[in-house]
């Protein structure tokens, strides 16, 4: 009987001796595989830190930190300024942006599509609706069907800033609720053209973007993302409410290091360096 | 007369009894005020908008060369100024909806518009063939049949939704896109199709209870008339039980105007605002289930969608509360006399 208070003793003493730091992490579903994968693999080489990751939205995630449950928040998108009022207001404090990889937008189309490469100014032009027709950039002479994500997305918002130039979608654009979704549409439509992470290109051809008619057309692949070739690239947030210290400080330092940055190419993005 | 002991295990299985059924009346009432609360908000003006210039620079860590490209996206994204107007009346009845904006539009007529088609061609083929099955699982079906039908079909009330939305987006759209020559795979009709399939097993269920209490005595009298089985359930059976028939189509209706997930998924979700059965569609459910988890919570976007989810709620609990009226008053009476 001792021995079993004893053991049962010095498990709860261990556990809570290993187990002294806890960092939540919570954010963007963009990132959730790759904030996984940096989680299990810092805590096998530090068992003494236990790090939890849940998704729910780069929206979600923002708000978490600023109703101070959770430690680190991802996202795939900057802050909003009201959403860096609210922390303000609550903590008094900005928050710390921190670039941890890097990911590029790569367009969609079905295989059987004749087209290959599209400038900036097309894409933009077929997605606010002046483009509607295929042949008008060298293609079949047949409706240009346009699937998008959903606006909660932050591939969603950094597109229409980015290469809509903040105007709105045409509204027969077709929102679909993840990228997985819309590849599928995309792989079974014809006439289809979608967006999203290259991570998940598959069955489908990818367009090579020029950034203007003179330019020449790149491929989003990891080359042409890192050096910044390719005119579709974002990056990959995290934020914190201030400069990281202690068991925070040594996670993101490791995130930012080479071997942290292994895995975000292994998880199909693109590293920082 | 024996005295009444007073016994402990009793009086509190009665009141805890009680209490859960009070707990479970205190949630509704709770979510009401919950949804309605969160709506409010949209009534009064919006607080300024905040731009990135007047919230200062935010604090980096970690050192990243950046591309001159990337560098001019970032400053274009840093002078971004969001114009959010708030909802106005004009506003919310616009026909854009393009919450993600510099200027939001919120207008809530293309998924009304949306949530109402899509309903309109899922009741239009739920309620022929729920109607059917109820009738001639409770008048026609051999013993053994019914006993395999009904438990299947309920079943089928059971079966996740995303399966469905999945089953139509995979496999149900390529085949009515090819079976139709149509130029959307993904539209109201594919997305009614699969709602279909959801609202049956309420149609069925709720049908079948019908039929199958419409008295004996009314069924043995028109055969005994000589009545064929068929004269029987047409002119008698189902004229006796339509007050719960319709109810149950009215459940059905209900079902399908909140149901998310198929719509979702199934029916391209575009915010147009058309009369084309063939076109995209957005309804008003799959909007709050595709927007919710990424907005800024108590910007005006939010509130707009709780403004949704209000109106939806009133659309259900009438629905709700129209067949409840017509299942206990009418049915109950003609079958109890006055």
């Amino acid at each position: 009987m001792k021995k079993i208070i004893a053991t049962l003793l010095l498990m709860t003493f261990s556990s809570s001796m290993f187990a002294a730091d806890v960092i939540t992490v919570k954010g963007s579903d963009t990132m959730v595989i790759l904030a996984q994968r940096w989680a299990e693999l810092y805590m096998k080489k530090n068992p003494n830190v236990t790090i939890q990751v849940t998704g729910g939205g780069s929206g979600t995630g923002i708000s978490a930190l600023i109703n101070g449950t959770t430690d680190i928040c991802n996202a795939s998108r900057p802050m909003k300024p009201a959403e860096k009022q609210k922390l303000k207001l609550r903590f008094s404090t900005l928050g710390v942006e921190i670039k941890t990889a890097k990911d590029g937008i790569a367009l969609y189309v079905n295989e059987k599509n004749p087209v290959k490469t599209l400038t900036l100014a097309q894409v933009k032009d077929i997605y606010t609706g002046k483009i509607t027709n295929w042949k008008e950039v060298g293609g079949n002479d047949s409706r240009i069907i346009l699937y998008s994500r959903e606006n909660n997305s932050g591939t969603y918002v950094y597109f229409k800033e980015n290469v809509l130039d903040d105007e709105d979608y045409s509204p027969s654009c077709q929102n679909m609720p993840g990228t997985a979704a819309l590849v599928n549409a995309v792989a079974k439509d014809a006439n289809g053209i979608g967006y999203g992470g290259s991570a998940y290109a598959k069955g489908i051809n990818e367009i090579a973007v020029k950034s203007d008619a003179s330019s020449e057309a790149f491929l989003p692949n990891a080359q042409n993302v890192k050096e910044g070739k390719y005119p579709i690239t974002r990056f990959l947030f995290m934020y914190v409410k201030s400069k990281p210290t202690g068991a925070m400080k040594e996670y993101i330092d490791w995130i930012l290091s080479d071997e942290g940055q292994i895995v975000v190419s292994k998880v199909g993005y693109f590293p920082l360096r | 007369m024996m005295k009444k002991r007073f016994r402990l295990s009793e009086f509190l299985a009665e009141k805890i009894i009680t209490a859960t059924a009070f707990i479970s009346f205190a949630f509704i009432v709770l979510i009401f005020v919950f949804v309605f609360r969160e709506t409010l908000p949209i009534f009064s003006a919006p607080e300024p908008a905040v731009s990135n210039e007047e919230m200062g620079e935010q604090e980096t860590y970690g050192d990243v060369q950046m591309s001159d490209a990337e560098k001019a996206s970032e400053v274009k994204q840093q002078n971004k100024i969001e114009l959010d107007e708030g909802a106005s009346l004009k506003n919310l009845s616009s026909d854009r909806w393009q919450p993600v904006s510099s200027k939001p539009k919120y207008g809530l007529v293309p998924l009304i518009i949306g949530s109402l088609k899509v309903s309109l061609i899922a009741i239009l083929f739920a309620a022929p063939v729920g109607i059917l099955a109820a009738l001639f699982t409770a008048a026609f079906a051999p013993r053994w049949a019914k006993e395999a039908l009904k438990p299947v079909i309920e079943i089928l009330a059971g079966f996740p939704s995303v399966v469905i939305g999945f089953f139509a987006l995979v496999v149900m759209a390529t085949f009515i896109q090819d079976a139709f020559g149509l130029e959307y795979r993904l539209n109201a009709f594919v997305g009614g199709i699969a709602l279909a399939f959801a609202v049956i097993p309420i149609i069925f269920t709720i049908s079948e209870d019908a039929i199958a209490a419409v008295p004996k005595n009314l069924t043995e009298a028109s055969l005994a008339l000589g009545a064929t089985k068929w004269q029987t359930a047409l002119k008698v059976v189902l004229p006796a039980a339509t007050p719960g028939i319709f109810a149950s189509v009215i459940l059905g209706i209900g079902r399908a105007f909140g149901e998310t997930m198929i719509v979702l998924m199934a029916t391209g979700n575009a915010a147009l605002v058309s009369a084309d059965l063939f076109e995209p569609v957005r309804t008003m459910s799959a909007t709050i289930g595709a927007e919710m988890a990424e907005v800024v919570f108590g910007e005006t976007h939010y509130n707009v969608l709780f403004l949704i989810g209000s109106i939806l709620f009133l659309f259900t609990f009438t629905l709700n509360a129209i067949a409840e009226i017509f299942i206990r008053q009418r049915l109950m009476k003609k079958f109890k006399g006055n």
